[in-house]
């Protein structure tokens, strides 16, 4: 029997927030004397193999073919089929991006299993697994107890701490491939990768959002937010507001009708706290507030507030990290 | 050719957090009930879709069957027809009963039905499942997180999807279930017209003599549903003279609580 969490990789890149679930899975199995396995399909993917050993995994399972060298569903079903199977598996765990989400509900609605879909948590209650969900746009919380002997859930990025890396023990199984590539209906005909380097919202640590606040000159605000961005290794985020106004991409909106983000620090400048943006990212550990007005109601939610323009505020802060992080 | 939009009617955004407990658990919600946001994109496409491909476009919701507002939303934008699924057939069941459902009443449709276009997630579920259950019932292709649908020619479908790893443009073959992305289109408001016509159109609501669901135990089991614990948090405003010297307290404060 087996905890068996897939590992995402983009591009031969493993996704970081795949570590966290697999440092999870590997809690858990320890509580139910079990094994911790994971699952690396792809192309090439020896390299992430050795990492997933080195994060905890007993057992890696690998699938490497040139047919799953980019995630297409009804090959990587078939692969995770054929993993729970030589891996006994009572819980299948993935990260909740959009191929981890997907494919979790994929299987679990192939093998009749219960699922608990972007769950925040995870514990065991008579030595079976249970599922913390968010509802109700983080509104309500409910526990999911499963009643198939298959447990499926999707993990939201960062809902665990991300685990400490050590030496690679355990074992390599290689995996049958299920599929040849005349038999997948699917083709991919064109790829357009995001920007190197990008840091993912939903997976970032430090994220710094922008508003309507910068209204003034949106391409300066975004500008001096990048900036900042840039000393704390954070992602840009961004209001609706803003998206809307043609500031910023879509990709970069949090909230609601954006992502859902958990950073240990979200730096939201000029921006009022809607309920709307709050839905995405109430959840950050430390909320930092920078507004000119002493009204906004960001400060009912925000740790530290600043009362000041963001052109000023923004790159004094910027500066003042400079200096303090020894980055010149 | 028909295009069926997958419509689920869920609080209005903003009153998300007046929602009890036992609202929830009783599935007697007492907000302002509208489309949910996400859905309007898939009603939005469909009505494109069938205009582009000489179909028709179908609305599809389960709910009680008293909330038909938010297939009046669809209709009133251009949906051509609209049907409510009463949430009894389903009723005691999990989000694969609920998928099983709205499979049965999509099939009911006709075998012409090529595309069913979906949301990306509902606000109140929040869990993105629908959408590929329905897929997985029916064993139709499926595509998520569409951001524009190229082309639609000899039983294929061509996409552009996006996911955290940038863009792909895909091809499947038809049937397929669809769930869009907001970079798709802008939904339209309804038209005066579109909503008189709405409010006179008759939505027939299909029950179990039309979908019969075998009682199957619930794979999952919700429970201690609750409150999020209010977060107190009182904000600390960081004072100074010059915008320098607030940066200095922040940048201390920010060090001290080890988050950078
Ligand atoms: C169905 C639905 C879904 C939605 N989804 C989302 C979502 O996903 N994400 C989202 O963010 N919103 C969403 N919204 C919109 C939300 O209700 C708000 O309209 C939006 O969040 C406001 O963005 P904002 O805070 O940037 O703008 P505003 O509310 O206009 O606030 C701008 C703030 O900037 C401050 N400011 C102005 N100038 C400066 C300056 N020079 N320096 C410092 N501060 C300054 C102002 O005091 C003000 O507080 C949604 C709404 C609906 C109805
Ligand atoms: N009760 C429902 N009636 C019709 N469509 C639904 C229903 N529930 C969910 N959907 C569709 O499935 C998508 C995903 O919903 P969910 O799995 O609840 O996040 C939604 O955006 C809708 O398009």
């Amino acid at each position: 029997m087996s905890v068996l969490v897939w590992i995402e990789q983009i591009d031969n890149e493993p996704v970081p927030s795949c570590w966290e679930v697999l440092g999870k899975a590997r809690e858990l199995a320890h509580q139910m004397g079990t094994q911790a396995a994971a699952l690396v399909a792809g192309q090439d993917v020896d390299a992430i193999a050795q990492e997933a050993l080195g994060y905890g995994a007993d057992t890696v399972y690998v699938a490497d073919s040139p047919v799953l060298a980019r995630f297409r569903l009804q090959p990587y079903v078939e692969t995770v089929h054929q993993a729970l199977d030589a891996a006994q598996a009572t819980l299948f765990l993935t990260n909740a991006t959009v191929h981890g989400g997907t494919l979790a509900a994929m299987v679990a609605c192939r093998r009749n299993a219960g699922i608990a879909a972007q769950a925040v948590d995870l514990h065991l209650e008579d030595g079976r697994p249970v599922a913390t969900r968010a509802i109700y746009s983080g509104n309500m919380l409910a526990d999911i107890h499963f009643e198939s002997d298959l447990a499926v859930a999707s993990i939201r990025p960062r809902s665990f701490p991300m685990p400490e890396p050590g030496p690679a023990k355990g074992t390599v199984v290689p995996l049958e491939i299920p599929l040849a590539e005349e038999q997948v209906e699917e083709k991919i005909l064109e790829v357009k990768p995001a920007e190197k380097g990008e840091i993912s919202l939903t997976e970032a640590r430090i994220i710094v959002s922008g508003g309507r606040g910068v209204a003034a000159d949106p391409a300066k605000g975004f500008q001096l937010i990048g900036e900042l961005a840039d000393v704390l290794g954070a992602a840009v985020g961004a209001s609706r507001a803003a998206v809307d106004a043609g500031y910023i991409e879509y990709k970069h909106q949090v909230g609601q009708t954006g992502k859902t983000v958990k950073p240990d620090l979200y730096i939201a400048c000029g921006i009022s706290g809607a309920i709307q943006h709050l839905a995405g990212m109430g959840q950050s550990k430390v909320i930092v507030a920078i507004n000119k007005d002493p009204e906004a109601p960001i400060f009912e939610r925000a740790h530290y507030g600043v009362v000041e323009d963001l052109f000023v505020m923004v790159p004094a802060l910027t500066e003042e990290f400079r200096k303090r992080l020894g980055k010149g | 050719m028909k295009v069926v939009a997958l419509i689920k009617q869920t609080p209005d955004t903003a009153e998300l957090p007046k929602v009890s407990v036992d609202e929830a658990r009783s599935g007697q919600i007492q907000t302002t009930m509208v489309i949910n946001p996400w859905d309007e994109f898939a009603a939005e496409e469909a009505i494109q879709l069938a205009d582009r491909l000489g179909a028709t476009s179908v609305a599809i919701s389960m709910g009680r069957p008293d909330q038909t507002d938010a297939l009046k939303h669809a209709l009133a934008m251009g949906i051509q027809s609209a049907v409510l699924v009463d949430e009894a057939v389903a009723a005691e069941g999990d989000e694969w009963t609920a998928a099983e459902a709205l499979a049965q009443a999509i099939r009911l449709q006709g075998d012409d039905v090529q595309i069913v276009l979906a949301g990306k997630m509902s606000v109140d579920g929040n869990s993105g499942l629908i959408h590929v259950g329905v897929a997985c019932k029916l064993g139709w292709s499926l595509l998520v997180n569409v951001t524009r649908i190229a082309e639609v020619a000899d039983g294929r479908i061509t996409v552009e999807r996006s996911f955290e790893g940038g863009q792909e443009v895909v091809q499947v073959p038809l049937p397929v279930v669809i769930s869009v992305a907001k970079e798709i289109n802008e939904p339209r408001y309804p038209s005066f017209m579109g909503i008189r016509k709405a409010n006179r159109a008759q939505i027939p609501v299909l029950g179990k003599d039309e979908i019969p669901i075998s009682p199957a135990p619930p794979r999952a089991r919700w429970e201690n549903l609750r409150k999020p614990e209010q977060r107190t948090v009182q904000v600390k405003i960081i004072q100074g003279a010059t915008p320098q010297e607030k940066a200095a307290g922040l940048v201390d404060a920010l060090l001290a609580e080890k988050v950078i």
